[in-house]
């Protein structure tokens, strides 16, 4: 990689007292990318937004924007803008004026005609045009989201930090504003940072996701990489549903593994890492990779327990008597000829390669913090 | 049609059920407030276009003249029309930056503890603490001191500053607590907003901490200025009469030389300025801070 990145994380901890939120980060994040970070709460993706925006200071390492050394650079000299988690927006001033807040800071002055041209282009980019004379209470929470990330992109930052922007939202307006986003990156062509719990969100929206666990990146990559080459079992479990089953190592062949489940069957797994003879292992069957059929057609028989038909899909929940409840996706096919009732036996099976095995006591934690860069 | 006719029966007995009960709950503070607050309004009201009976008190009678004759007392209206502002502003300027050292600075389990402070003056009565600093502003207090460094006659009590000195001790609480809770309200994550958008600690201060908190002010400011236009006792003990208050005048006239109707028609102008006040404050605070509704007290 030979082009600057925009931003960069060399060994990067934070420690507030003796709680380490980020512990020793590397990562490098391309021009023009859309990146999320990823992670349950408390993972330290937050922390790690917050140390780019100049809110925090990392304990140890550097964070370069652009190359250049961030340390002790407070928030208002750093060419980024965040979208703050619940907008943050002034009350006291209305939409323009909101807009126009980081116009006004810049030095030299820009005269007002210029700032008032800003302001509009900028709420015309999201969609607001006209709406500059209304108060922030007077919009509803769509609006206020498009204000803040007028607010935030009108400052032509070099990159836009979203802290769970679209947490707020209901679920329609939220699709909604997911392609807005999407478009707005793609449009004004600089990176995105965008910090969410939401694997959907950050799966649906973004170029690069990165993984936290505990204060650490646990995988980075592409949104199709995560969700079918999961790193570890946290990732399995945590980006997309999963079935996890137990059992045990009883054969190793290349690539693949032996596992013998709870109930004795024996299937063939990939493997992520390097696993021994007898080493307790999870298998990670995706629902779309399970496929149902009459009795006796599969490698594994169970009951099926609950059907939620959900249009275009349906969900089986089904239980197969030693292993426990899977739980089975299958594609709706118009006359639902492939329909199962609740209590129906059925045989489930899988596609040759996708289970996946992972250590039981997965590594989370001992997994050792290689340098990660994303390669576009 | 029956059971129709019950329902709409239940539920005007429920209405007149509500009715009676919001009535038995504002009855007593309505009966106080007639009683001792329009009643007695009422009554300067007419004295004030009245008379002085010739032994003193109030003789019936419908003139202004009492208000014409308000210049008379010009000095008290002048010394309580600008030691008032004066003093609300003095208050203000000490009382801000400690508000928001308790509000933004302060270590979260100090705050209480602080507060707590600035409330405890309270419990001792204004007179006894207002008493104490006739002593240290009197010729043994601080002028004794200065006279041993050579400053001889240094006055400081009966002084107008020692009026303003009074005003700022004995008020600072009240402008301390509104402008407390306005700052204590704020969206810290407006202050990170705005320096995000690349403003300065200054222009954050000024755009947005103290625009926020402008509701806060103008309730200390309003109240500490109401209760300064009526203050009686901080004149009279540090003042000693040469710093005289529409106060003074008021207990001057009904008490020594019983012009009634003078005193009233003084009291209503000061009823009449302090609604003024009021109004004009919450004005401003609503058009700076863009709030929709102002706490008063």
């Amino acid at each position: 990689m030979t082009a600057v990145p925009d931003i960069e994380f060399r060994g990067v901890t934070k420690r507030y007292g003796s709680v380490i939120a980020v512990s020793g980060i590397d990562l490098a994040i391309p021009p023009s990318a859309f990146v999320a970070l990823l992670g349950p709460s408390g993972c330290g993706k937050t922390t790690c937004l917050r140390m780019i925006g100049g809110f925090e200071q990392p304990s140890e390492g550097v964070v370069f924007i652009r190359g250049r050394d961030m340390a002790g650079t407070p928030p208002y000299r750093r060419p980024v803008n965040m979208v703050f988690q619940q907008y943050a927006l002034f009350p006291h001033l209305d939409v323009a004026d909101n807009v126009a807040y980081g116009l006004r800071q810049a030095r030299p002055r820009l005269s007002s005609r210029e700032i008032s041209l800003k302001a509009g282009e900028a709420l015309a980019m999201v969609r607001l045009a006209g709406y500059g004379r209304r108060k922030i209470h007077e919009l509803s929470g769509g609006q206020q989201q498009r204000v803040a990330l007028a607010r935030a992109l009108v400052n032509k930052p070099a990159v836009l930090l979203l802290d769970e922007p679209l947490a707020a939202l209901d679920k329609k307006l939220r699709t909604d504003m997911q392609i807005e986003l999407q478009n707005l990156q793609r449009e004004i062509g600089i990176t995105f940072v965008l910090v969410t719990h939401d694997q959907e969100e950050a799966l649906s929206m973004s170029d690069f996701v990165c993984v936290m666990n505990g204060g650490r990146i646990v995988q980075l990559g592409q949104p199709s990489e995560i969700y079918d080459e999961p790193a570890d079992l946290f990732v399995a479990d945590f980006v997309g549903k999963t079935n996890l089953l137990s059992g045990k190592v009883v054969g190793l062949s290349g690539k693949l593994v032996e596992v013998a489940l709870a109930d004795g069957t024996v299937i063939a797994a990939r493997k992520r890492t390097s696993l021994a003879q007898g080493e307790a292992v999870s298998v990670s069957l995706r629902p779309e990779s399970l496929s149902l059929g009459a009795p006796g057609s599969g490698r594994l028989n169970g009951l099926v327990r609950n059907r939620i038909f959900l249009g275009s899909t349906a969900e089986y929940a089904i239980e197969v008597q030693g292993i426990g409840t899977l739980l089975a996706k299958a594609d709706h096919l118009v006359g639902g000829g492939n329909l199962f009732k609740p209590g129906e036996p059925v045989a489930v099976g899988f596609t040759a390669g996708t289970p996946l095995a992972f250590p039981e006591n997965n590594g989370t934690n001992q997994r050792e913090n290689k340098n990660v860069e994303i390669v576009s | 049609m029956s059971a129709g006719t019950g329902a709409a029966f239940s539920m005007r007995s429920n209405v007149l059920r509500h009715n009676l009960l919001t009535a038995l709950l504002l009855g007593p503070a309505t009966a106080w407030l007639v009683v001792f607050l329009v009643l007695p309004f009422v009554a300067i009201a007419v004295f004030s276009v009245g008379e002085r009976a010739p032994e003193g008190g109030y003789q019936a009678a419908f003139t202004l003249a009492q208000y014409a004759n308000l210049p008379a007392r010009a000095t008290a209206f002048w010394n309580t029309m600008v030691l008032a502002p004066a003093g609300a502003l003095a208050c203000l300027l000490v009382a801000y930056p400690v508000a928001y050292y308790l509000a933004l600075r302060a270590p979260e389990r100090w705050r209480l503890i602080l507060l707590a402070l600035v409330v405890i003056p309270f419990w001792t009565s204004l007179l006894m603490r207002t008493y104490a600093w006739m002593y240290v502003l009197g010729g043994r207090g601080i002028p004794a001191l200065l006279a041993y460094v050579g400053l001889e006659d240094v006055r400081l009590i009966n002084t107008p500053g020692a009026v303003l000195l009074g005003i700022v001790y004995g008020y600072l609480p009240l402008m301390i607590l509104p402008i407390y809770v306005s700052l204590e309200r704020l969206d810290r994550r407006l202050l990170e907003a705005s320096a995000d958008l690349g403003a300065t600690p200054i222009s954050t201060f000024l755009g947005v901490t103290l625009r926020l908190s402008l509701p806060g002010v103008m309730t200390g400011f309003s109240l500490v200025m109401i209760l300064l236009l009526g203050e009686y006792l901080i004149p009279t003990l540090l003042g000693g009469g040469k710093v005289f208050f529409i106060g003074n005048a008021l207990v001057d006239l009904f008490l020594q030389s019983r012009n009634w109707p003078f005193g009233s028609a003084i009291a209503i102008t000061l009823v009449a300025v302090s609604v003024v006040v009021l109004l004009a404050a919450n004005r401003i605070s609503t058009r700076l801070s863009g709030a929709r509704r102002v706490d008063l007290i």
